[in-house]
């Protein structure tokens, strides 16, 4: 590494605090307790400040539309967008992704016979939305998960499926920064 | 008659304090929490008030694991000595004037004894021997330096703790605690009296209760738990309920002898019928106490831990000066003034 860390950059030698040696200390440093007195005037002003607590299962955080949640699969009139092409699957660094193809009548040819991703394998690196061609394949905003055994932790289509106004925010932001 | 009056004493002042006990535990982790602008144990019962009964039960129903090559006889005595000595202490403890009741004056301490202090010095420097016990028969190194950290350390500040004691004792002519508080009528406290005295008490008895700046003897980065390490269930229950106890019943010896204990200042000049002035000197005295609590809780979360050689260089060459000034000064002034 040839640059500094960022941090340092911005930190002129001012901002350090200075170095206080026992020698330097003025009496009412050295009987401590004016010091006492401060810290308790901090500590008692901090109790009357606001709460950063989030009360977790009344209160739920909605993640901005940058949140890599869960992948979903797009839902749009009725059927999954996903043609089965396979470039998640190849490009899941954790191995997560299972598709299998066949043909169909519709416009779009192809479709996932099956389509499963192992919640327990998934890194969240949102690489398979990169890779969709399609957009089928979008990192929601869930981000609770909980399952009682493995098997449960392997979504088949059924769970994947989410409709694509339940995703609108996603879409956006991925066709804006993309 | 005779022995049911004391019998009733003790059993009010024993439920009432181990009440508060186990409350302070819950008010010390509100109070960190409002400090670290977090909320707290707020889940069992109305506002979390139901805490100390779920942990209570918890501890109860753990299990009481023994090291292999403890000391069985001792591993289980010692969390019982923290505890018995921690409670043993409020017996002395004036916590109101005497009040009349069904036409009986009773007088609102359960004991009282001439020598009320020296029995409060013996009994805190006693209660060293219950963490000293606890690290030598864990058989655990980190248990083993908590309980020399804690008697090395009980050692250094129970002399300043006796010596600023002195004072006070000079003050009022007498050792006996119920004397002491009626010396300190209207405002003659014995802070305003013995500032110094004041200071060099209230510090060791942060040192002799364990508590921060002061907790070397559990500090948890580098003891692990200090000498409770090998304890579990209710063994580590009583030691951890002997701790806040330490601290209710230091707070009371604190109000007691410098706080003017349940004195209010010119209550006498409000002309209010003599039981409902004795009703309000035991709440004075409680609210004193408790405020003293917060006091303590609220330092935890304000200074940083000593290191073990500023603990001792504050105890033996600030401290103890410090209160043998104080003494002198105070036996200059008593003889000349």
């Amino acid at each position: 590494m040839d640059n500094p860390p960022s941090t340092s950059k911005s930190m002129t030698p001012d901002s350090q605090p200075p170095i206080i040696h026992k020698k330097d200390l003025s009496f009412l440093d050295r009987i401590y307790i004016p010091q006492i007195v401060n810290g308790l005037r901090i500590t008692i002003t901090q109790i009357f400040r606001p709460k950063f607590t989030r009360q977790y299962p009344e209160e739920r955080w909605t993640p901005p539309p940058s949140f890599r949640g869960r992948p979903v699969l797009v839902e749009q009139n009725g059927v999954e967008r996903c043609v089965a092409c396979g470039l998640c699957a190849r490009v899941c660094p954790a191995l997560a992704i299972e598709v299998q193809g066949s043909e169909t009548e519709l416009l779009k040819e192809r479709y996932p016979v099956k389509f499963e991703i192992n919640m327990l394998r998934c890194i969240f690196c949102g690489f398979c939305e990169e890779a969709c061609p399609e957009e089928a394949i979008v990192m929601s905003q869930e981000y609770e998960l909980t399952f009682t055994s493995q098997d449960d932790a392997v979504f088949g289509k059924e769970k994947l499926l989410m409709s694509v106004e339940k995703l609108r925010d996603r879409l956006e932001f991925l066709r804006k920064n993309r | 008659m005779e022995l049911l009056i004391p019998v009733i004493k003790i059993s009010v002042v024993l439920g009432v304090l181990l009440g508060v006990v186990a409350y302070t535990v819950l008010v010390e982790r509100r109070v960190a929490a409002a400090i670290q602008n977090r909320v707290g144990p707020n889940r069992v019962g109305w506002n979390g008030l139901l805490q100390p009964l779920a942990d209570v039960i918890k501890l109860v129903m753990k299990e009481d694991i023994v090291p292999k090559q403890a000391n069985r006889f001792i591993h289980d005595l010692a969390p019982m000595i923290s505890m018995a000595i921690a409670l043993i202490t409020f017996a002395v403890i004036p916590f109101g004037d005497s009040i009349t009741l069904f036409g009986q004056a009773i007088k609102l301490q359960i004991a009282s004894v001439n020598i009320g202090i020296l029995y409060i010095l013996a009994m805190t420097s006693l209660g060293v021997y219950g963490i000293t016990l606890s690290g030598w028969s864990s058989n655990s190194k980190y248990s083993l330096l908590g309980g020399l950290r804690s008697s090395a350390q009980m050692l250094s500040y129970e002399l300043a703790m006796g010596l600023s004691v002195i004072g006070v004792v000079m003050i009022a002519g007498s050792l006996e605690l119920d004397k002491i508080v009626q010396t300190q009528h209207g405002w003659m406290w014995n802070i305003l009296l013995q500032p110094v005295g004041f200071v060099t008490f209230v510090v060791a008895s942060f040192a002799e209760t364990n508590r921060h700046p002061f907790d070397l003897p559990e500090a948890e980065p580098e003891l692990v738990g200090g000498y409770h390490t090998e304890y579990s269930g209710l063994k580590f229950g009583l030691f951890f309920l002997a701790e806040y106890t330490n601290m209710v019943t230091s707070s009371a010896v604190i109000t007691t002898l410098f706080l003017g204990g349940w004195q209010i200042p010119y209550i006498g000049l409000a002309g209010l019928p003599a039981f409902w002035v004795s009703i309000l000197q035991v709440l004075a005295f409680c609210v004193k106490v408790y405020l003293l609590v917060l006091f303590f809780i609220i330092i935890r979360w304000t200074i940083p831990r000593f290191r073990y050689d500023q603990l001792m260089n504050l105890g033996w060459k600030v401290m103890l000066p410090l209160s043998v000034l104080n003494l002198l000064v105070t036996g200059l002034v008593i003889l000349y003034l």
